[in-house]
């Protein structure tokens, strides 16, 4: 087999794991905007928020301590304890369930019936509220998560294709694992909104507000459920991606990352969101090995985008989307 | 009292049809250009020029432009901080290939060629819309950053990859280079605005600004009333950019001299300039103006309160500063979707009732 055949099947694979993680942060979005319209931009920084409380919350920091310190001249920094893992991302699932909450009730109960692109700028702005509380309250360094994920190269992958192809592939345990719980994830998904009480309600608000609304279910209720639902699949992006790159600002880059992937599976469709993610994970790879170094590489920053933009102007609605139809 | 329609009586059409019908605003609108044009420039300093004056100026062209598109025509663009940057590798270019022309007609210039790419980018708009537009507008930010950054003729192969203004004057007076005064500066940046802000207003008041409007409000409807979806939704495209290229240009050859295009044009200042028209009012010029007042002045009155009062540590601060943009933004549109323009407009119909309002 040809060298460069070999290169661009190991650059797929890896675009095929990318595209996963890009299809676990667009699932977050799906979600949101399906049950409620709101097309949430705070997606990416909530995965940052989340990985940033479950660092804080391993390492026993003291929430606000940076403004603590300065206003009282203290010198406090850790409480001197370590939660285990498993313990932490409970708490932290609880935290996001708190801030789905306070977001429903303090925020979205106020905007319902607005235009949809006044809740997308408003959700632009609990970005940089979140951000700004996520910086202050757990300090904006750069910090290790480690939930003991496995992380390095795959051996027995690297051996096979050695065996095989004479060169071993390299592909990353984390990325098998990230691979293997987004595809849990999203079976989990599937059968909850097929099969639970709750997850009918929410395709119910999600097909008619109002119908939903007078057979008895409780718009609230919902959108908090779904609010704490994103909120766990940002935790799970943002404990992938911390665990691969640290847990550090770029992290609520990942949202505009998603966006293309939206764009292009369609904003109302969950196997869209993973097919985008798939198409643009192995798309903006291969692009990168192939045409990039001829362009001065880099183009993973807009690849994406226009790719989304020329295939929109073709399908505005994206692959899976339902049909826009508009009246006057 | 003084602040109504009664006893100035309208004898033509051009009276009648005048930006500011009420007397008061008239000789308002007179007293702050002549304090603008008058009196500021005697008593600015370098501090309040860069910390404040010149980024208000630069910031409010960017906040017309952005307001022509989003607030006039509805179409969100989160791309203005590529734009800005079309507009200021465009003045670099024409300054160092032509520097006998003045600086005038490069910054000029530079607007034109920003409504070419802007207008192009605006294509997909007549297909995609709301906030698949918003995103297919990133594409712009990303796509035009990149280019700037990877090929070299646009910083005509410079080493650090920066540009740089040279030193160009106006009437022989430096405007732009290492030896500028803050008067000379802050005249030129205020021609600029006033001018823009006569022509986005008359544009916005007139025929093509209704047409805007009215594709905003319903495109279909906009449409069969005779409304050419086309030309309205690629002139405001064109005509935002036209002004962002322009308050680019500015931004990097008169105030800051030096640009590294990643740092300086990147999203967060799309959106920052699209926070300035939210908070000061969507479809409004004197919006653009106290949008872009609000947020340069924000960091700099926290810095003063957080760093400089209670001796903070300045990450702290700014940290501070993004929530309270944030938590702004939000307030906002939940309580006053149109902004510090509307509470501005409920001032002025209380006072025309003062002190009667009965």
């Amino acid at each position: 087999m040809p060298e460069q055949l070999i290169y661009a099947m190991e650059v797929f694979l890896n675009g095929l794991m990318a595209g996963v993680l890009y299809a676990l942060v667009a699932l977050g979005f799906v979600l949101i905007f399906k049950a409620s319209g709101i097309f949430n931009y705070a997606q990416g920084v909530m995965a940052l928020f989340s990985a940033l409380t479950l660092v804080g919350i391993m390492d026993g920091q003291v929430p606000f301590s940076h403004i603590i310190n300065a206003v009282f001249g203290t010198e406090i920094h850790h409480f001197g304890w370590h939660v285990p893992a498993l313990l932490a991302i409970l708490l932290t699932m609880a935290v996001m369930v708190l801030f789905a909450w306070l977001v429903q009730r303090y925020i979205f109960k106020h905007l319902v019936g607005q235009e949809p692109i006044i809740l997308f700028m408003a959700t632009i702005g609990l970005a940089y509220f979140l951000e700004g509380v996520g910086d202050l309250m757990w300090g904006s360094e750069i910090k290790k998560l480690d939930v003991g994920l496995p992380q390095g190269i795959n051996l027995p992958i690297e051996t096979f294709t050695d065996g095989i192809f004479g060169y071993g592939f390299f592909i990353g345990n984390l990325d098998l694992v990230a691979t293997a719980i987004a595809i849990l994830l999203v079976a989990a998904l599937v059968i909850f909104s097929q099969y639970s009480k709750e997850g009918r309600a929410m395709r119910a608000v999600a097909d008619d507000h109002q119908a939903a609304l007078s057979v008895g279910v409780s718009l609230n209720f919902i959108w908090i459920m779904v609010w704490s639902v994103a909120g766990f699949v940002a935790l799970v992006a943002g404990i992938m991606w911390g665990t691969n790159s640290g847990v550090q600002f770029s992290l609520s880059l990942i949202a505009l990352k998603a966006l293309p992937v939206l764009m292009l599976g369609g904003f109302t469709s969950i196997p869209g969101a993973i097919v985008g993610g798939l198409i643009i994970g192995v798309g903006e790879k291969l692009f990168e090995f192939a045409i990039g170094p001829m362009v001065g590489g880099a183009t993973e920053n807009w690849f994406a985008y226009v790719l989304a933009l020329i295939f929109l102007v073709f399908r505005p609605q994206g692959l899976f989307g339902e049909k826009i139809i508009e009246r006057v | 009292m003084f602040y109504r329609e009664a006893g100035d009586f309208k004898t033509t059409y051009t009276d009648d049809n005048q930006t500011f019908p009420i007397k008061f605003d008239r000789y308002r609108y007179y007293v702050v250009l002549a304090v603008a044009f008058g009196v500021i420039p005697f008593l600015i300093n370098d501090y309040w020029a860069n910390a404040f004056l010149l980024p208000f100026l630069i910031y409010s062209i960017a906040a017309i432009g952005l307001n022509i598109l989003t607030g006039y025509c509805g179409q969100v663009s989160l791309g203005t901080g590529g734009f800005m940057a079309v507009g200021a590798y465009a003045c670099y270019k024409l300054m160092t290939g032509f520097p006998d022309v003045n600086i005038f007609f490069h910054i000029i210039a530079a607007g034109g060629i920003t409504a070419l790419v802007g207008t192009a980018f605006g294509l997909p708009s007549l297909r995609i819309k709301g906030f698949y537009l918003a995103v297919a507008t990133l594409a712009a930010q990303f796509f035009l950053v990149w280019l700037f950054n990877k090929v070299s003729w646009f910083y005509n192969y410079s080493a650090s990859g920066q540009i740089n203004a040279p030193e160009r004057f106006v009437f022989g007076v430096p405007v732009t280079g290492a030896n500028t005064e803050a008067w000379a500066t802050y005249l030129f940046c205020l021609v600029f605005l006033t001018i823009s802000a006569i022509i986005a207003r008359n544009l916005t008041r007139g025929m093509q600004g209704r047409k805007w409007m009215a594709i905003r409000d319903m495109d279909i409807a906009a449409e069969i009333i005779g409304v050419n979806p086309l030309r309205a939704k690629l002139s405001a495209f064109a005509v935002s950019s036209f002004f962002i290229g322009i308050s680019g240009a500015l931004f990097f050859a008169v105030y800051l001299g030096a640009v590294e295009v990643g740092e300086v044009f990147g999203i967060q200042k799309s959106f920052l300039v699209l926070f300035m028209i939210i908070i000061g009012g969507l479809g409004s010029i004197f919006g653009s103006f106290a949008g872009a007042a609000f947020l340069v002045l924000l960091p700099v009155v926290l810095k003063l309160i957080g760093v400089d009062l209670l001796g903070w540590p300045t990450d702290i601060v700014a940290h501070f500063n993004l929530v309270i943009v944030g938590a702004l933004i939000i307030v906002f549109l939940i309580a006053e979707p149109h902004g510090i323009a509307q509470l501005w407009r409920v001032a002025k119909e209380k006072l025309r009732l003062w002190p009667f309002p009965h």
